[in-house]
């Protein structure tokens, strides 16, 4: 087995290149996705027999959740091969993951909140889960203030890393808070070892949402990783060509 | 159709909810775009400061 294929993948001209030609790989398909899981999870699902209609916010309050900690892991993951190999590309990654997880965090937050008031009686409360949640927001915004802090691209991509990777502790908290401790919140209905305890009808649209959702991600860190790479090289020849274009 | 837009009395959490979810949606493409774009921009600007430029 020849290992050329990860060191092109530490090469920027080449990442760059790959990055413009596979987003719309997991652009059109993430759009087909989430608007065949709005249609499933809208019109076609019955209503719950405990929540009516009101179970509806799942298909955006999982996909959501699920993008919380499935692209912090992804920064985390990026920021440690990035510190431990000195690899430019993978800092790149981990910048730009950061943006697009905080945004879904705040929409689980939220959603969770509108979810919360009719099934709970409470926007809010200070439980194992929501609370870790939100610690996962304010670590998005630390690293993302971080960052913009530090002028040096290099010493960002440092400091923020050992951030990312100290704040991953926060993800299994997250996932097992509902195991771990009493919770308001319900425990996992998919994420779990055994069969998913949803009828096929209401589980269907959802694994289109998770999955729209996630090549989504795939494509929005794309586009964003190709501005990340351009800002960590300073003169290099390639960038001549793409800039002229 | 206005029983569809109703969800069964839960219409004020339900529509936020997707609301706020496809903004996230919407902005993140719009962000990432203008991202790319000022990258690409200072990029330009960079190499033209080196008389490199196109």
């Amino acid at each position: 087995m020849t290992w050329t294929w990860f060191h092109r993948l530490g090469s920027p001209p080449y990442v760059y290149g790959l990055a413009t030609r596979l987003t719309p790989w997991f652009a059109w398909p993430a759009a087909l996705l989430i608007l065949g899981g709005l249609w499933g999870g809208l019109v076609l699902a019955p209503p719950d027999y405990q929540q009516g209609d009101g179970f509806r916010i799942i298909y955006v309050h999982a996909p959501s959740a699920w993008m919380s900690l499935m692209v912090y892991t992804t920064m985390a993951i990026a920021a440690a091969v990035g510190l431990i190999w000195r690899i430019k590309v993978a800092h790149a990654v981990a910048a730009s993951c950061a943006p697009i997880g905080a945004s879904f965090t705040f929409a689980a937050l939220v959603t969770g909140a509108l979810w919360g008031q009719p099934m709970w009686g409470t926007y809010w409360e200070w439980d194992p889960r929501l609370t870790s949640e939100l610690i996962l927001l304010f670590l998005y915004l630390g690293y993302m203030g971080l960052r913009a802090g530090l002028e040096d691209t290099q010493r960002a991509d440092r400091a923020s890393a050992v951030l990312a990777v100290v704040g991953v502790v926060n993800v299994p908290i997250i996932h097992y808070s509902v195991t771990w401790w009493n919770s308001l919140h319900q425990a996992p209905s998919v994420m779990r070892l055994a069969k998913p305890t949803m009828a096929a009808s209401m589980l269907v649209p959802l694994l289109m949402m998770l999955l729209g959702f996630t090549l989504f991600f795939g494509a929005v860190l794309l586009v964003r990783l190709r501005g990340e790479v351009l800002n960590r090289e300073r003169s290099a020849s390639w960038i001549r060509e793409i800039v002229s274009t | 159709m206005s029983h569809f837009f109703e969800m069964g009395g839960y219409a004020v959490f339900v529509w936020p909810a997707y609301a706020v979810t496809l903004a996230a949606i919407v902005l993140n493409i719009v962000w990432a775009r203008r991202a790319l774009a000022r990258a690409r921009e200072d990029a330009r600007r960079r190499l033209a400061m080196r008389g490199e430029g196109p």
